[in-house]
């Protein structure tokens, strides 16, 4: 908020939207392991990741609806946008699987959110550097925790290896678009404002490699790389996550909660 | 059933110290227990102190508080169902937070509470084992099912209103460590249970609509709400030896009566009518009178015939089915990992402490 008037608020609001869609979207789908998970320690440790997501997602969100200065709150971004407004990247809607899908979709996002946010302290907008300094110390327990799972899987059984490398080369193609050329990103990279996003890719891979060797398994590859999700072409399944998240409070039109 | 939906431990840890297998080697001695030893206990009993895992205990005594504290650690996990079943659809973002913040504490006690079973010589796997075979049971409660956003307001006040008359009394069980898992337990349990009025509340002064769901989860969840606290006095198997032993120090009824004297009002101040002709204040009593529970509705749930019984169950044991290859894969790597230290000499050893730190904490 503190940045010179020079820059774009609706720009520093679709970054904010990006980087909020991306953390609610995800903690959606983690707080859907709510009472299925493999053991009570993952009840816990799920809930708990999807929680530091939402607060993330809200203050994001809140800030994306204060810069946009149309009176839209954290609520009227979440719940009343259609499904082709939202700016979440593809990997984050991608369905929990089984444990090790969704230990691979935590790998590589929390690995590139550690990166985003360590840079992102050093953003000058005042907003952004502060969630960033916050939000850097949950991220680097979400990785933690992500790649201590992505060891045990990896090098546990014969199954869970099998299993993990399913996980990493099914979502393999979705983590180009974290890195990709997103024009909003690149036009506040240049003020500072946000972080470009092809410069975290290097400390990202060396990371998620090392784990994955660490872990026995295999680096996937592949040339196919999906994406669409800044520009709110989403998956097809992103639609029933939408609409099962925004049912409640559509159908009331009007009413607080 | 005298425990409801919470109890925990002043932390896992210190619950499940080396004392379990004590206790437990302790209370399997064959033959009658030395008469000192017998004394000691009772000694114990009377002067209201706490009894720990180190200290003898009679073998019915010991059952006795794992079927309670297991009853109580089922509770707690499954009462994570019917409220899970609201997080992705709560419909705001505040609300989605408490709310999963809410889950995730039960989860937690679900954590001490098995804690604590173990520092009495049992295993959680095998507990786990005797909810998803029938053996052991859970709170009937979370056998009713979530049809509105309105029965997670319905759950906190109600639901863990009753858990926290339950349990505030067994903060000074006789048995330590699930005394000491109460008191902090019931810390949250409280808040939850304000979580859960201050919901309803927005909603009884919401419109007409948002009223009309309030109203229709306290019809849905008041009576049953009132069965968590048990059979009458007159029919409670357990109760009177539970009380002896001061692993339980008032009976089901007095609790029920007191549930009901803190409800009523708080019902008045969110605009809400208790679903019960019967009620009202006497003031000779100093109580409120209530109407007649329907206690073949009870026994059916008990019977495992309530509405979500089965499903209940049947997700439970899925989710630990579908969790059998991750849980295996741990174990594997953890044991590879120590075969791993096992091989290296002890000066490459502290080489890496944080390598190996990171590997043993599971
Ligand atoms: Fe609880
Ligand atoms: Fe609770």
């Amino acid at each position: 908020m503190s940045t010179s008037s020079l820059v774009d608020n609706s720009l520093v609001a679709q970054y904010a939207l990006q980087l909020g869609d991306d953390a609610l979207i995800l903690s959606q789908r983690l707080s859907e392991w709510c009472a299925h998970s493999p053991e009570l320690e993952e009840d816990v440790a799920l809930a708990n990741l999807a929680l530091d997501l939402l607060g993330q997602a809200r203050t994001l969100l809140t800030y994306a609806g204060t810069l946009e200065g149309r009176g839209r709150s954290e609520d009227d971004l979440a719940f009343l946008r259609t499904e082709r407004e939202f700016r979440n990247v593809l990997l984050v809607e991608q369905p929990n699987g089984d444990f090790a899908v969704t230990i691979a979709r935590q790998l590589y996002f929390a690995t590139y959110q550690y990166e985003l946010y360590t840079a992102l302290r050093e953003s000058t907008d005042a907003e952004f550097a502060g969630l960033a300094a916050k939000a850097v110390k949950e991220v680097a327990y979400h990785r933690d925790h992500a790649v201590q799972w992505t060891l045990r899987l990896g090098d546990g059984t014969e199954e869970s290896h099998r299993r993990m490398q399913e996980g990493l080369d099914l979502l393999w193609p979705y983590t180009a678009e974290l890195f990709a050329a997103d024009s909003v990103a690149l036009a506040l990279a240049e003020t500072g404002v946000a972080v470009d996003p092809r410069t975290l890719r290097p400390a990202w891979e060396a990371s998620i490699a090392a784990v994955i060797e660490a872990a026995t398994l295999t680096m996937p590859g592949g040339s196919w790389q999906p994406r669409g999700g800044r520009a709110g072409e989403h998956t097809e399944g992103f639609g029933l996550l939408v609409g099962e998240m925004q049912a409640l409070h559509r159908q009331f039109p009007g009413a607080a909660w | 059933m005298t425990a409801e939906g919470s109890a925990g431990t002043e932390g896992a840890a210190g619950v499940a110290g080396a004392a379990g297998a004590e206790a437990a080697a302790g209370a399997a001695r064959p033959g009658a227990a030395p008469r000192e030893l017998q004394a000691r206990f009772e000694e114990l009993i009377a002067a209201d102190e706490r009894v720990e895992p180190r200290d003898w205990m009679p073998e019915a005594y010991r059952k006795t508080l794992v079927r309670q504290i297991a009853q109580h650690a089922h509770s707690e996990i499954i009462g994570m169902q019917p409220e899970g079943n609201w997080i992705t659809r709560a419909p705001s973002l505040r609300r989605k937070a408490i709310l999963l913040a809410k889950v995730q504490d039960e989860a937690g006690h679900g954590l001490y509470l098995y804690a604590a079973a173990e520092t009495l010589g049992v295993d959680r796997a095998d507990l786990l084992d005797a909810l998803h075979t029938g053996r052991q049971k859970y709170s009937s409660i979370f056998n009713y099912p979530t049809l509105t956003w309105a029965d997670i307001g319905a759950i906190g006040w109600l639901v863990d209103g009753a858990a926290i008359i339950n349990q505030i009394p067994l903060q000074r069980c006789s048995y330590g460590p699930y005394a000491r898992a109460m008191v902090r337990i019931c810390k949250e349990e409280s808040f939850h249970q304000r979580q859960g009025f201050e919901l309803l509340h927005d909603l009884a002064h919401g419109t007409p609509e948002q009223h009309a769901m309030a109203q229709d989860a306290l019809d849905r969840w008041w009576w049953p709400s009132l069965m968590m606290f048990g059979p009458p006095d007159a029919e409670s198997a357990h109760s009177a030896q539970s009380m002896a032993w001061r692993i339980k120090r008032h009976s089901n009824d007095d609790l029920r009566q007191r549930f009901v004297d803190i409800s009523a009002p708080q019902a008045e101040a969110l605009g809400l009518t208790i679903p019960d002709p019967d009620l009202r204040w006497n003031e000779e009593r100093g109580h409120y009178d209530f109407g007649e529970i329907d206690w073949s509705e009870f026994q059916e749930v008990l019977a495992g015939n309530g509405p979500c019984n089965r499903q209940r169950v049947a997700q439970r044991v899925r989710a630990h089915e579908d969790g059998e290859w991750v849980r295996q894969a741990a174990l594997a790597y953890a044991a590879k990992q120590e075969a791993k230290l096992a091989a290296k000499p002890a000066a490459n050893l502290s080489e890496n402490p944080s390598e190996t730190k990171e590997v043993v904490a599971a």
